[in-house]
């Protein structure tokens, strides 16, 4: 008994004298969320996309000012306005050594209409479009659209290709009424974070996988693009984060995403340690209820909802001052703004009219409107989805509450302000838009036009603002193929929005990446933290 | 089957005092933490009650204070000329005025839900009592449904349903504790009810309202009220506790609680400030009360025995 | 099985009530056709009831639905981070036992000595410190001020039998120490006053009286009469505080980011994860019959006075 005790302990408490520690060829990650699947067609969700990133590869990619460049596909062009043909790269293999061809692209098509325990139809959407897929040959893939999609590309470069040989198949074709010639059972979930189907063409492969543990990813040796510094990669997920650059600090990490941006400052001038700030896709903005005549959740002395009048609009915009809460809430990490997009996007104002800091003018502008006492108004926000969202909440209303507008901060969970907003519950809150695809359009056909199912736009206009000419213009703009054209027709709807500001805008968030001295890290306007892009240097 | 439930410390007894030492208020009084606490709990209240007035500051007027005085160390003096003693918050606020503010929506919570749970717990504990059998067996089966779940659970998912407010607080800590007074109610009440002046009573044909609360209730409410005094510490306890899960009082109507929260982040950037000292004072408060309480109790018992 | 039932009934209507997981897990480019797909999908376009019907009958085989969040079985993911709650809880109760018996067994022997005040009244500050507060000052004092010990996560740990234990590694028990500490201290006190109140009592028992007269070694009367008598209700509250704990450790887990059921429910419910949510509060219920069910075991086999039919009221 005695002896057997021992023999268990010595072996217990073996690991502890395990040497631990980064040799020079690893790199480790310290994440603020974690994906939750290595399957790259579960769920679009950040961490999600990133992982998938490292795993996988797709016909097109982005580039870190969220630029269409060629990734599978060397080269596309698109005849008329439906039909497109994509160039695939040639030599290319899968991390198991299978090379990559044009049957792969049909069989992760088919995929992603064949997949049951997706959280949404996200992925396998964009293949409704798809009249027929054709494959002339073993490198080239022709696809003919039912309507004109422009952001074809886009959508192609969010599509992680995967390969046909996870599954058991005979011909494989695009014909989605018979399996596409998958004989076997379609790729499950469980399938893909064991690792097991989890084979791509990325700079990576997957190792391990964990839930709430971290992902372990070694260098994929048979990836077609400049090999990363890395042999082994381990992304870990440390939701907070004050010790997340605590553990870099301490050299635990190699490095990490989304340190606080007070913390950073610490690191500043530090030899030991680099910091990359850069502002990201995703806009801060007010969002207000345009439409109803009369709501509980504002007060005003003649009954009626203030926030139909421009004027009143236009004051509030005038009463905050952007650069002090980017200063003083944000600590630098993010940009004011004055339009929805960045000015590097795509169909982004090049030179917007700026919006200043001017209480004087919006008291005025207020007492024009017929409101010289101000009103008072509920203001939702969440306090748990953006950057310091509910202190940038508070601080708009602190500036609110000096032209006169009492405004009550209402600050809850994601969820319930989701649900809520979904209802348009609110006549005054605060949101956060990231424009993944399509630049300058997502956030104006989602927020700006005049909400229409059918054609899926103003789906976000939980205000109800609605503008015949906008609506006109924005709609053109997302049928139009050519691209110089389109930008110019979302030019000219921003500006329309800009205008008569049913949202306002107030910053960009910054995303910021702290790592240890010897890595040099490009951030991306997409927030990914792509292992690949950490290069070694000396 | 009655489920467990996390046992209270403040519900077991304190030391069985030796028979010979009688209930004695002035006895108690001599006890010198007895006395501290006493003189703690009677600042608080004054100090939660009447110096809001003279605070510095008022911190629900978001015009009184400046987003670009924010992150202040204490001691450091604001773009107005005033020193901050105790530091400012993230979005400007003079601590000591949050403080003294926050005290009173603390000190408002658990005065106002305790209170109430106490006339629903009595009520429902002297009705359970006077009636017995069924009526008895289908409270103490709801009773011992709520207690069964965890109080911070049960409080966590209603106001997530009902949203955010002091009022809102005082509904779900109600919900979670009147089940405990009715409990103890029932319990001393049932103890009164076996007595011969109550049998007297219903034999001359008094009403029942009328020996519930004209018989039971004075002679069996002292532990209760005892017990009450406890959970005024427990309701500020689980007020602060939910107002740092993010579904208590309004951001713009910080209590203790919430202000140590919202300090959290802060903290890990060596900003101790904002979470420190509301936390000290929630401390001494909650201390002060329960010390109280436990002599109090100390007292109860001893005169029993 | 009626409170199981019952408290189904209740968290699924509660979490249904707060609002609509749909809004919260789909891309908000998502078209109108794709919503409505993944309405279908989590089965949430049935009417309440239907939906509560399904989950009844999935239950009663042992299936307490997929996680909307991670696509996986609810219980599969609680039974996952078990072992982490199970272990901050294991070493919470040993060292409040540990240190907490000792302590009142010596207020209780000697309630009027001036020590035992103080440990009285030390015993009221344990438990009068707001438990989220004590961890923020515990981080703050114990890694933002001094560097000994990092914030917050479970550190490195090592498989037993396929479990994963921390307090193996040096780094694990770095970690350990502070949640463990939070835990600890309110149950040490809870140790204290009950022992204290146990054996101040039992001093005063004809039996204690009687071996006193007899002239047994003070020694030995703690040890055979005294201890054996209250070694009962610690037993219960420790068994029945190691269900409560685990249950609801979720405020320390929060502070330290304590990867453990206490954390997932806290973030289930923030977003709206029905399943796991429903499931959790049905495993910790089924959790407290069986140990109260142990408990009444263990009193049985310690005081042959106690039988099992007749319980206290």
């Amino acid at each position: 008994m005695r002896t057997n005790f021992l023999h268990v302990l010595s072996f217990l408490t073996l690991p502890i004298l395990l040497p631990v520690g980064a040799s020079a060829a690893t790199l480790t990650v310290g994440l603020a969320s974690e994906p939750t699947s290595t399957d790259p067609h579960y769920h679009s969700f950040t961490p999600n996309n990133g992982l998938a990133r490292s795993l996988y590869g797709a016909l097109v990619t982005t580039d870190a000012n969220q630029k269409t460049v060629p990734d599978l596909a060397t080269a596309w062009s698109v005849e008329g306005d439906n039909v497109w043909t994509f160039n695939l790269r040639k030599g290319v293999k899968f991390s198991n050594g299978v090379p990559f061809t044009a049957k792969d692209v049909i069989f992760t098509f088919c995929r992603v209409r064949n997949n049951p325990q997706a959280i949404s139809d996200y992925f396998g959407n964009p293949v409704t479009n798809f009249v027929k897929v054709e494959t002339p040959d073993d490198h080239t893939v022709r696809i003919t659209t039912k309507v004109p999609e422009p952001l074809l590309p886009e959508r192609m470069a969010e599509m992680a290709i995967l390969s046909a040989g996870i599954v058991k198949h005979g011909e494989i074709a695009f014909d989605l009424a018979n399996g596409c010639g998958v004989t076997g059972e379609w790729p499950t979930l469980a399938r893909f974070n064991s690792g097991e189907d989890a084979i791509g063409t990325g700079p990576f492969k997957l190792t391990k996988y964990t839930k709430g543990a971290g992902v372990e990813l070694a260098r994929n040796e048979n990836y077609w693009g400049e090999k990363p510094a890395w042999e082994k990669v381990t992304l870990l997920p440390i939701p907070n984060a004050g010790p997340r650059l605590a553990g870099l600090l301490a050299g635990n990490y190699d490095l990490v995403e989304n340190p606080a941006a007070r913390d950073v400052k610490q690191l500043e001038g530090d030899p030991r340690f680099g910091v990359t700030i850069r502002p990201s896709n995703r806009v801060i903005f007010l969002q207000m209820d345009v439409s109803k005549d009369q709501s509980p959740s504002v007060v005003t002395q003649n009954g009626t909802n203030p926030f139909k009048d421009e004027r009143v609009r236009r004051a509030i915009s005038m009463a905050i001052d952007r650069d002090t809460i980017v200063k003083r809430i944000m600590d630098g990490a993010a940009a004011p703004a004055s339009q929805f997009v960045p000015e590097t996007m795509f169909g982004a104002q090049p030179n917007p009219e700026p919006l200043i800091y001017d209480p004087e003018g919006a008291k005025k502008l207020l007492a024009e409107a017929g409101y010289p006492n101000g009103f008072k108004v509920t203001f939702a926000a969440t306090n748990d989805r953006y950057i310091n969202d509910s202190q940038v909440a508070q601080a708009i209303a602190q500036y609110l509450s000096r032209v006169g507008i009492q405004a009550d901060v209402d600050a809850m969970t994601a969820s319930i302000f989701f649900t809520r907003r979904s209802k348009s519950e609110f006549v005054l809150s605060m949101g956060g838009w990231g424009s993944t695809t399509g630049g300058a359009s997502s956030f104006l056909q989602q927020f700006v036009a005049t909400l229409d199912k059918d054609r899926g736009v103003g789906r976000s206009n939980y205000g109800g603002w609605s503008d015949p000419a906008f609506d006109a213009v924005i709609l053109k703009a997302i049928a139009t193929v050519d691209e110089t054209k389109r930008a110019e027709l979302l030019r000219e709807a921003g500006k329309l929005a800009l205008q008569k500001l049913p949202d306002i805008p107030i910053h960009f968030e910054s995303t910021i990446w702290a790592f240890r001295k010897g890595i040099q890290f490009e951030g991306r306007m997409d927030q990914y933290t792509l292992p690949a892009l950490a290069k070694a240097v000396k | 089957m009655t489920k467990p439930r996390p046992i209270d410390p403040t519900l077991v007894p304190p030391l069985v005092e030796t028979p010979q030492r009688r209930f004695n208020l002035r006895r108690i009084k001599r006890r010198p933490n007895m006395k501290t606490a006493l003189i703690a709990l009677v600042v608080i209240l004054a100090a939660g009650l009447l110096l809001p007035f003279a605070a510095p500051q008022n911190p629900y007027d978001l015009s009184t204070f400046s987003v670009m005085d924010n992150r202040l160390p204490p001691g450091e003096r604001s773009l107005d000329g005033l020193t901050v003693w105790l530091g400012t918050d993230s979005q400007g606020r003079d601590m000591v005025s949050a403080i003294l503010y926050g005290m009173r929506v603390s000190l408002l919570v658990g005065l106002a839900a305790t209170s109430l749970a106490l006339s629903i717990g009595v009520t429902v504990g002297l009705l359970a009592a006077m009636f017995g059998g069924r009526i008895d067996a289908l409270l103490m089966r709801l009773v011992d449904f709520i207690l069964g779940f965890p109080s911070i659970l049960v409080a966590l998912v209603l106001l997530a349903v009902i949203g955010r407010g002091v009022d809102k607080v005082i509904i779900a800590i109600v919900v979670v504790q009147w089940a405990t007074y009715a409990r103890i109610m029932r319990a001393a009440a049932m103890v009164e009810r076996r007595k011969e002046y109550v049998e007297a009573a219903e034999n001359l044909g008094y009403p029942s309202w009328r020996i519930m609360f004209r018989h039971l209730l004075p002679n069996s409410i002292g532990s209760v009220l005892v017990v009450a005094t406890i959970y005024v510490a427990h309701a500020i306890t689980l007020e602060a506790t939910l107002s740092f899960l993010g579904v208590g009082v309004p951001v713009t109507q910080p209590s203790l609680g919430l202000l140590v929260a919202s300090g959290f982040e802060f903290l890990m950037s060596g900003e101790y400030w904002i979470s420190l000292f509301p936390g000290l004072a929630l401390l001494v408060l909650i201390f002060s009360l329960n010390l109280v309480g436990d002599r109090l109790r100390e007292a109860l018992d001893s005169r029993r025995s | 099985m009626a409170v199981l039932l019952a408290v189904s009934l209740v968290v699924f209507l509660a979490v249904f009530a707060v609002g609509d997981p749909v809004e919260l897990l789909i891309n908000p480019e998502a078209t109108q056709h794709e919503r409505e797909m993944m309405v279908r999908a989590l089965g949430l376009d049935r009417p309440v009831w239907m939906q509560y019907l399904t989950f009844l009958g999935n239950a009663m085989q042992g299936d307490l639905g997929i996680s909307f969040v991670h696509g996986e079985p609810a219980l599969q993911i609680i039974i996952e981070r078990m072992p982490a709650t199970f272990e901050l809880v294991f070493f919470a109760l040993l060292i409040a036992s540990l240190v907490g018996i000792p302590l009142g067994l010596y207020v209780g022997l000697n309630s009027d000595a001036s020590l035992s005040r103080a440990i009285m009244t030390g015993s009221i500050l344990g438990y009068s410190i707001p438990n989220f507060w004590k961890g923020m000052m515990l981080i703050l004092l114990l890694s933002v001020w001094l560097h000994w010990l990092p914030t917050s996560g479970r550190g490195e740990t090592v498989d037993i039998l396929g479990i994963p234990v921390s307090f193996l590694t040096w780094d694990g028990v770095r970690h350990l120490v502070m949640p463990v500490l939070n835990l600890a201290i309110p149950n040490t006190a809870l140790m204290i006053r009950l022992t204290a109140s146990g054996a101040a009592e039992a001093r005063t028992q004809d039996y204690v009286k009687f071996a006193r007269a007899k002239g047994v070694r003070p020694q030995r009367i703690v040890r055979r009469h005294i201890l054996r008598n209250i070694l009962i209700p610690v037993i219960t509250v420790l068994g029945i505080e190691f269900g409560a704990l685990i249950a609801f450790s979720t405020i320390t887990e929060t502070v330290f980011a304590w990867p453990g059921m206490g954390k997932l429910l806290i973030t289930s419910i923030y977003r709206l994860d029905r399943p796991v949510v429903v499931s959790y509060v049905m495993l910790i219920t089924f959790l407290f019959v069986l140990i109260n069910l142990i408990v009444d075991l263990i009193y049985a086999a310690l005081d042959p006075r106690v039988k099992l039919m007749d319980r206290a009221p």
